[in-house]
């Protein structure tokens, strides 16, 4: 481990700066409009954990197995897959994580179904959802709003899940 | 994912974002975030380290307990083993501005030839 943070400095990257300055560098010239609100929405959990069925929304996608596609050709689209047996490889170099600093080798570092199916053997939530659900980064919010928030919505309630993990790479 | 997670809760299902972009998350706006302070790509927990992995989980369940509001950040304990990526990731300096033009005109075409496909 490094030392701790100096407390003198703000500790997390702005990835909003970091993002505009680069693509500015790139030469594109609107700088993205991130979503912003100033409330959100919030709804208790209506039953106990141990009892609750629990979703999981990864960023990653489902590509055939040799294949290496160019970033921009993975569909864009809602999709979703059995988490028993849990995926053993996923798609991931279309998002822009950080390909430097570390990998995606390790799907539990991104896509914990190993580590919930644990939680659920251990009693802590009731069940694991029997399908993990694929959400695609949209430059189009309207499109996330309008089509693919509600399918993943529709997805959820056809499984029963009582509550969602949302894992952005 | 954020606005994802906002449509999700409005139609009555607790959500929890687990993420490292703190900014972007928190400029959304969403009812529970769980904050690991990594480099983009593992925020479930550094790869192969089941131990970290147990814990945020855990904690994210926690969260969907715990939190009696929205807008509930909690920033697990966690620490990269360096602060190289803080600086490296997507940087922008004098030296490499010729390679990041070129990198854009090559992303662009790349939009181009997959918006006619």
């Amino acid at each position: 481990m490094s030392d701790p943070i100096h407390p003198d400095h703000r500790i997390f990257v702005s990835y909003i700066d970091k993002s505009r300055e680069y693509y500015t560098a790139q030469g594109y010239t609107n700088p993205y409009r991130w979503a912003y609100h100033q409330d959100a929405p919030f709804v208790p959990l209506r039953r106990a954990l141990g009892e609750a069925r629990i979703g999981i929304v990864t960023t990653a996608s489902i590509v055939d197995d040799d294949d290496e596609p160019a970033p921009f050709s993975v569909p864009r689209v809602v999709f979703s897959a059995p988490t028993d047996p849990p995926p053993e490889r996923l798609y991931t170099m279309h998002r822009s994580w950080d390909k430097v600093a570390t990998h995606t080798d390790d799907l539990e570092s991104y896509l914990p179904i190993h580590r919930l199916q644990e939680a659920a053997a251990a009693g802590r939530i009731g069940s694991l959802s029997p399908r993990y659900y694929g959400a695609p980064t949209e430059y189009s919010q309207r499109k996330t709003t309008e089509a693919d928030a509600p399918e993943l919505l529709r997805l959820c309630r056809e499984d029963g899940v009582d509550a969602a993990l949302l894992v952005a790479l | 994912m954020s606005l994802v997670a906002r449509h999700l809760e409005e139609a009555g299902i607790p959500t929890v974002v687990v993420g490292s972009a703190r900014d972007i998350v928190e400029q959304c706006g969403v009812p529970r975030f769980l904050f690991t302070d990594f480099p983009l790509g593992n925020p479930c927990g550094a790869p192969y380290d089941v131990a970290m992995q147990s814990a945020i989980v855990g904690m994210a369940l926690d969260l969907l307990e715990s939190a009696k509001a929205p807008r509930t950040t909690v920033q697990t304990p966690f620490r990269w083993h360096n602060d190289d990526w803080r600086r490296d990731f997507m940087r922008v300096d004098g030296e490499d501005i010729d390679e990041l033009r070129r990198l854009g005109e090559e992303r662009r075409a790349q939009q181009a030839l997959s918006r006619r496909e």
